[in-house]
């Protein structure tokens, strides 16, 4: 069905037209009940557990809106400089769909509770761009449908499909940016940064998990061309199913050189939503509707208007936490970081974790050492975000903390993490089961080396004719011996002693 | 005995059970025993649930006889209209969509009237969703006037009204849309409150227009339907439109209405409710009304309300639009009827199927005429000009508000209707809700009281007390005072 699409060079694309980005981003809240019900807002569980009459719409249920939503709501607006309504209002967003109980959405339409606001962002090379917020609007969840038989996996060509509704009316707050123009060249970079300050954002207000592999951050990309000639606005798709901040970078690039050359070939780009292949790194039509969406939105009669008093958003601004770029400069200088190493820490993504390794006990060296190198490495060699990596910071500095107390050398150190990124639990879990302790026994490390010295006797001589440096042989089968779990340093006293 | 219980109203009841008089048990068999006896000519109920109703009145039976402080309607039955869900018992809404569905929970009415130990005898005919002004659109068949069987009770709370007429019981509760509890209340001879909006909880009210829907009392006397009022209002967190205020204290109002006195009381005569479209009995009735309020006290002068002339169609937009929407969820994926689903089509096609099959042809009208008034490009023109005209109501209210207590005027424009005579002409059927819509669409409280009956067909009249908001009261102290200067008008004969 797809045809293969010719992509246009994209020096080329950048030659001709200037790319105009618009980013939705969806965040879950993880409130401890729902948006409009006193279910429980938990991720995963039994199907169909964290459900009442009014999450799952039957007939005569009502909702009651959540208040720390709606105060979450408010800092997030806050939070990006934006205005907060003085009076808003729900609306009812009408389309049929199975995993939408009501057959409406109940959002925020033409009211939004925050609007005009602006994130900086800063680009991998520092260069701070602003990037100007159109509205903060406050909607519900739709449970997840899930498609049995059939190849793929979605709906078409399955054979039956199942509902569940723990998801449905779990908050969401959809964050949307003007139209960002002006980008050039870096249009995907700008995308990517501006979610991830986004995210890094959401998480110093602590109102969200902000995962977007599981589906607590999501994104859509709007790209549209606009040619150098005319100036002309172009016309936009929204890609959708962007599921890393890679993914964010890729799909606009993608999306560029696919128009360019779809406008190239003498063709128009359709004003459609996409679907983005993580595996491919293409993007391709959602499913075609027959008909142009009409959500026929109207005020939603069964809640009454929010007025935030004035006193109320002021309480609330003055407990936003510290916020990302206050954090990096006050460790910037705390730390004695050079702006090239802040910003590579930065865009290593490793900033926050390096953070809170040391807020766990670790001291800034040791912290930034294992997560800019080692832990690095295997987020590298796994293809994934160095965050994503399945350790947390305190455990990293657990680890930090075993090998200064001398329990692991750093060989074996590093073997503990490798335990815990398999899944074998703690650091001192995988100790456990690894038995991967130093060997700090004397007599065990005595009996060690007194096998490799009666192994080796002429070794064991030159030791006591006072060749020192031949010691060296003896540790070497000493550590071979106990599988390295032995302090080196420890072992050629042992060897000399023995020798003197 | 029985023949006693089943024409005694509902305070004379609570009364002798709470004295241990007679049993609740008695009582409540007397009506089981009325509704087997009638019910088949009436089709009143769509559900009766003896077993819960006999296992309620044996809990205040036990209760009264411990000697236990019970509230002052417990052991009294009644009929609830089919829009309020049940735990555990049918809930239908007069629609076929809905056959066979058991709610899994009770409304906040439901709620309040099991806790005040009302005895629920059982679920009322209605029109399908509450769409209607007759019942006739009821997907289980009409209910009919017990005073003329050949005549319409009233909609959309027939069941419920002419449960009362019938002395099937002795409350009811009904809900009131653009007049679904004063209309069957007015062509049946029984008294129907709208309470303040807000003022009742909508949870577990099956919605038909969200902003307009309002549950209240209905029963053969005015002191019956205070005291029923009292046991179901109140705030409910679990309803965001419930207003949280004291409950208008008109169980005193209605008692002190009975003395008889309205000296001083301003009542305005609205001067669009009369006039071409008004049958002549009805508008004799209203007069001899008119003077008996006079007699008891009342200034009575006449105050125009002319955006009142708007009403009707501003809630033929309204109350569509939102049924459009409310009634979405009705697809076949959770509950109630599925038809089509045979594992070749899709969902939207089971969907379809269901909803062409579940849903009867005023309804399917309605939900067009909303989805059309939504629709983009048109929203502005239809649903957005309504809620001017909303806006205006409210203010030719508060207006005459200014200058009088409670304004007053014929509930319907004629009394009950044959069945049929109206089926295929629902402009006809929209005029029946001519002068209850303002009331809905300004939030404030209305009633109906009988005010006897048609001198040209023999058929009830209603009269409509209407107050501002929060001032329930003040419209039940006229119509208990009213009420005892009219005296007795009779009652149907079955
Ligand atoms: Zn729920």
């Amino acid at each position: 069905m797809t045809s293969l699409v010719e992509l246009m060079d994209y020096d080329e694309v950048i030659e001709k037209y200037d790319p105009v980005l618009g980013l939705e981003v969806h965040v879950e809240l993880h409130t401890n009940t729902k948006m409009f019900c006193g279910c429980a807002n938990a991720f995963g569980g039994e199907p169909n557990t964290n459900t009442c009459p009014t999450c799952l719409g039957l007939p005569g249920s009502l909702p009651v809106v959540n208040g720390k939503a709606v105060e979450s709501a408010m800092r997030i607006g806050l939070a990006l400089n934006c205005e907060i309504a003085e009076w808003c209002r729900f609306a009812r967003k009408n389309y049929f769909y199975p995993d939408m109980p009501k057959n409406f959405q109940t959002s925020q339409y033409d009211e939004p509770i925050a609007f005009n606001g602006w994130l900086d962002v800063t680009l991998d090379d520092g260069e701070v761009i602003r990037v100007e917020i159109e509205r903060a609007h406050m909607e519900e969840d739709t449970g997840k449908s899930l498609h049995v038989g059939g190849a793929t996996g979605r709906i078409h060509g399955a054979e039956h499909s199942l509902l569940d509704y723990n998801r449905a009316g779990v908050p969401l707050i959809e964050i949307v940016t003007k139209m960002i123009p002006g980008t050039k060249e870096r249009a995907p970079e700008v995308a990517r940064a501006y979610v991830t300050a986004l995210r890094d954002l959401l998480k110093a207000l602590d109102v969200s998990d902000v995962r977007m592999d599981q589906g607590s951050l999501r994104c859509d990309a709007n790209v549209s061309l606009s040619p150098k000639t005319t100036g002309a606005l172009g016309t936009r798709t929204e890609t959708k199913n962007v599921n890393s901040l890679r993914s964010v970078e890729r799909a606009v690039r993608f999306e560029m050189t696919r128009q360019a050359a779809v406008l190239e070939s003498g063709g128009e780009v359709i004003q459609e939503t996409r679907h983005f292949d993580e595996s491919s790194g293409t993007t391709s039509p959602g499913r075609k509707k027959e008909t142009a969406e009409d959500y026929r939105y109207f005020p939603e009669p069964d809640l009454v208007p929010i007025a935030p008093s004035r006193e109320w958003v002021e309480e609330l601004r003055l407990t936003l936490p510290e916020l990302p770029w206050e954090r990096r400069a006050r460790i910037q200088k705390d730390w004695n970081l050079t702006d090239e190493v802040l910003r590579d820490l930065v865009n290593a993504n490793a900033l926050d974790v390096i953070i809170a390794t040391v807020e766990a006990g670790a001291k800034p060296d040791e912290a930034r050492s294992w997560w800019v190198s080692y832990l690095a490495q295997q987020a590298n060699s796994k293809g994934i975000e160095l965050t994503d990596l399945a350790i947390t910071a305190a455990q990293v500095a657990r680890v930090i903390e075993l090998v200064n107390a001398g329990t692991l050398t750093n060989k074996l150190a590093r073997e503990v993490v490798n335990g815990v990124l398999e899944g074998e639990g703690s650091p001192d879990d995988v100790i456990e089961k690894r038995g991967l302790k130093v060997v700090s026994d004397d007599s065990a490390l005595e009996k060690a080396v007194d096998e490799a010295l009666a192994a080796q006797p002429d070794v064991a001589q030159k030791i006591r004719d006072g060749k020192v440096q031949a010691a060296g042989a003896i540790v070497g089968a000493v550590m071979k011996a106990t599988k390295g779990q032995a302090d080196a340093a420890r072992v050629r006293e042992i060897v000399l002693a023995r020798c003197s | 005995m029985t023949n006693d219980l089943i024409h005694a109203t509902a305070a004379e009841l609570a009364a002798k059970i709470h004295s241990g008089e007679v049993s609740s048990v008695e009582v409540t068999q007397a009506h089981l025993d009325r509704i087997a006896e009638t019910d088949g000519k009436v089709h009143a109920f769509l559900h009766v649930d003896t077993e819960g109703a006999l296992a309620q009145a044996r809990r205040v039976d036990e209760a009264v006889k411990a000697g236990e402080q019970v509230s002052p309607l417990a052991g009294v039955p009644l009929a609830l209209k089919d829009v309020m869900t049940t735990e555990g018992v049918p809930t239908t809404v007069g629609s076929k969509i809905l056959e066979g569905w058991i709610p899994p929970y009770d409304a906040t009415v439901t709620r309040k009237l099991k806790e005040a130990g009302v005895v629920i005898l059982g679920k009322t005919n209605m029109d399908e969703f509450a769409m209607g002004s007759s019942t006739e659109n009821s997907a289980y068949g009409p209910t009919h006037n017990p005073w003329d069987l050949e005549r319409i009770p009233g909609g959309s709370g027939g069941g419920s009204s002419a449960a009362l007429a019938a002395l099937q019981a002795p409350l009811a509760i009904g809900t009131d849309t653009g007049g679904s509890i004063r209309q069957p209340g007015a062509v049946t001879g029984t008294v129907g409150v709208k309470p303040t909006y807000g003022g009742v909880s909508r949870y577990g009210l099956v919605a038909f227009s969200s902003s307009l829907d309002q549950a209240g009392p209905c029963a053969r006397t005015v002191l019956d339907a205070a005291l029923l009022h009292e046991v179901i209002a109140g705030y409910d967190h679990m309803d965001s439109t419930s207003i949280n205020a004291p409950v208008p204290p008109v169980v005193a109002a209605a008692r002190e209405g009975l003395s008889g006195d309205l000296s001083g009381l301003r009542i305005g005569v609205v001067t669009q409710f009369s006039g071409e479209g008004y049958q002549q009995g009805v508008a004799r009735s209203f007069e001899a009304a008119v003077s008996q309020l006079k007699e008891l006290g009342a200034e009575i002068a006449d105050v125009s309300c002319p955006s009142f002339d708007y009403a009707l169609p501003a809630y033929y937009l309204i109350a569509p639009s939102e049924c459009s929407s409310n009634l979405a969820r009705f697809d076949a994926m959770r509950y109630g009827l599925r038809v089509g689903d045979d594992g070749t089509r899709s969902t939207e096609e089971v969907m379809s199927l269901t909803r062409e099959a579940g849903f009867g042809p005023e309804v399917k009208r309605r939900i067009m005429i909303g989805t059309y008034a939504l629709s983009s490009g048109y929203y502005d023109a239809y649903y957005g000009s309504a809620q001017k005209v909303r806006t205006l109501i409210t203010q030719d209210f508060a207006k005459a508000f200014e200058n009088f207590d409670v304004l007053i005027s014929p509930t319907t424009p004629t009394t009950a209707f044959k069945i049929g005579e109206r089926a295929n002409d629902p402009m006809a059927m929209y005029k029946a809700d001519l002068c209850t819509i303002p009331a809905n669409l300004a939030g404030t409280p209305a009633m109906s009281v009988p005010s006897g009956l048609s001198d040209e067909d023999g058929m009830p009249v209603g009269l409509q007390i209407m107050a501002p908001a929060l001032q329930d009261h003040r419209m039940y102290r006229v119509a208990a005072a009213y009420e005892a200067a009219r005296g007795a008008f009779g009652g149907p004969s079955l």
